[in-house]
């Protein structure tokens, strides 16, 4: 018996297949990729009963079609859209069984930027160097979904689901706080707590290397104000501060090293928020330790 | 040697050194530890050396302050040693007719023939490894060759450009933009995900240029 298949008839802005990413490849320039909504993506195969390595979609302002060959079971999560089945309305972040030949349409997010589609059994195209994301950065995994891309379903884990859905009480509200750690470098600028106090918004030049913040700059200070910063490894939720001020919140395809100061790191628990920032939202930064 | 522990986020660790030899020396016996995998040495996930710096990643449940105290204990009873836990040798052939060969010859006040002698006699060694993937950045060649990268960068270099920027000598994996004075093109290939590790230069690598005839 083949097994099913998702066919994509069309995406929107971006779809890209996402799993954990991809770990231990730092030293040869390749970053961990992955998910950008780590959280969502985690909960979407849980709620399938996958095993935590399985690969879903990652559907960046909805647009998504994707049709069905072979029965199967899907779940939604990320950022809520109107999701339809062959035009019948379906559940988020919940089980949602796909008859041979449904189709599946994912929406516009009202809020937030990514919601993910996962399939039990996860999406099973080749591994690249142990991960199946899609790294924007360097090309490294599957390329970017197209219309006609056909996805194999992997083989149906053993492991029933034993929850057929999860209320996402997740709120979205219009400003985010996101908690942050003292960087590398909090203290080449000239008023650190400059940071937190600042009105920030979202840039639309936002994607998965990064998202981008417009709001009055920070200032070096005058020690600090012409030294260069020989490039040194970066994290997923480093806020570094290139030379214009405005800071930039790495996500997962930053590049692996980076010659800007980073004043701050979010708590790894915020980062999943801001994975769903869209352009001109708000962010408003809190200290959860001084700087020393 | 002489550290310091910098913080970054929850689950990393930057550690500040004096300089490549440190980092190299450094990373080889984190590196080392980290294999191992006694104690809380198995909460490391992956190391990053950069030019002064190494990073260290730890895997979720990793008790960060246990880490940073053994981190310390470590560095502060290395030594800088010759035994950078990597010896690989590779040599690359090099066509010299980049299209910065001449200004790079008048900015070092040699001609373009002691440029190539000066690249070629001496062997490099990658530092550290960034930018994208495949791309070293190799240290300790000849210290005539230090030259400031292009005021204006190019759009596009093209794979196998072999360049110089600072003391730094290195070789575009891939056609990309680029702001390092090329000095000759190289048929080797720097990036195979065939191979493993699918980069030809890592940390640690010491590299030999040879001159070819184009």
């Amino acid at each position: 018996m083949s097994r099913s298949h998702l066919e994509i008839l069309q995406t929107g802005p971006l779809a890209l297949i996402q799993d954990r990413g991809r770990i231990g490849h730092l030293a040869i320039g390749v970053g961990r990729s992955g998910a950008a909504d780590l959280g969502a993506h985690a909960l979407a195969n849980r709620l399938l009963g996958n095993p935590a390595g399985a690969a879903s979609i990652e559907c960046t302002l909805g647009g998504l079609r994707v049709r069905s060959h072979g029965r199967s079971t899907v779940c939604l999560t990320g950022a809520p859209a109107v999701v339809s089945v062959d035009s019948r309305p379906v559940g988020h972040g919940a089980l949602v069984e796909l008859p041979d030949g449904a189709t599946l349409t994912v929406g516009m997010p009202p809020n937030g930027a990514r919601t993910y589609l996962a399939v039990r059994g996860g999406i099973a195209v080749p591994r690249v160097l142990g991960s199946r994301a899609t790294d924007t950065l360097s090309g490294i995994g599957p390329a970017p979904l197209r219309p006609g891309d056909r996805l194999r379903v992997g083989r149906t884990p053993r492991r029933l689901p034993h929850v057929e859905a999860a209320p996402t009480a997740r709120p979205w509200p219009a400003e985010v706080t996101l908690r942050v750690l003292p960087g590398p470098r909090a203290h080449w600028f000239q008023d650190p707590d400059a940071l937190a106090r600042t009105p920030w918004t979202v840039s639309s030049a936002s994607d998965r290397r990064g998202v981008r913040l417009h709001g009055i700059p920070l200032q070096r200070n005058e020690t600090h104000a012409a030294l260069e910063l020989p490039s040194e490894g970066m994290v997923r939720g480093a806020i570094q501060v290139p030379p214009s001020g405005e800071p930039v919140i790495l996500l997962n395809d930053h590049p692996v090293t980076g010659g800007y100061p980073v004043i701050g790191v979010l708590l790894s628990a915020d980062v999943d928020r801001v994975a769903q920032l869209t352009p001109t939202g708000r962010v408003q930064f809190r200290w959860v330790a001084s700087v020393a | 040697m002489d550290s310091r522990l910098l913080p970054l986020g929850e689950h990393a660790l930057l550690v500040e050194l004096g300089g490549t030899d440190e980092v190299l020396t450094a990373t080889a016996a984190l590196g080392r530890l980290a294999a191992a995998g006694h104690g809380v040495w198995r909460g490391v996930e992956d190391l990053l050396p950069a030019a002064r710096t190494v990073l260290i990643t730890l895997r979720p449940g990793t008790q960060l302050s246990r880490l940073r105290s053994q981190v310390q204990a470590l560095l502060s009873d290395l030594a800088v040693s010759a035994d950078r836990g990597q010896s690989r040798q590779v040599e690359i052939e090099v066509v010299y007719d980049g299209p910065d060969l001449a200004d790079v010859a008048r900015h070092t006040g040699l001609t373009a023939q002691e440029v190539i002698e000066a690249h070629t006699g001496t062997p490099w060694r990658v530092g550290f490894t960034g930018f994208a993937p495949g791309f070293g950045y190799l240290v300790g060649g000849d210290p005539r060759l230090r030259v400031p990268r292009l005021a204006t960068p190019r759009k596009s270099v093209p794979a196998g450009s072999v360049a110089l920027a600072g003391d730094y000598s290195g070789i575009y994996p891939r056609s990309s933009p680029g702001g390092w004075q090329l000095i000759g093109r190289t048929s080797a290939v720097l990036w195979d995900l065939a191979q493993d590790p699918p980069a030809l230069l890592t940390p640690g690598t010491i590299v030999t240029f040879r001159a070819v005839p184009s």
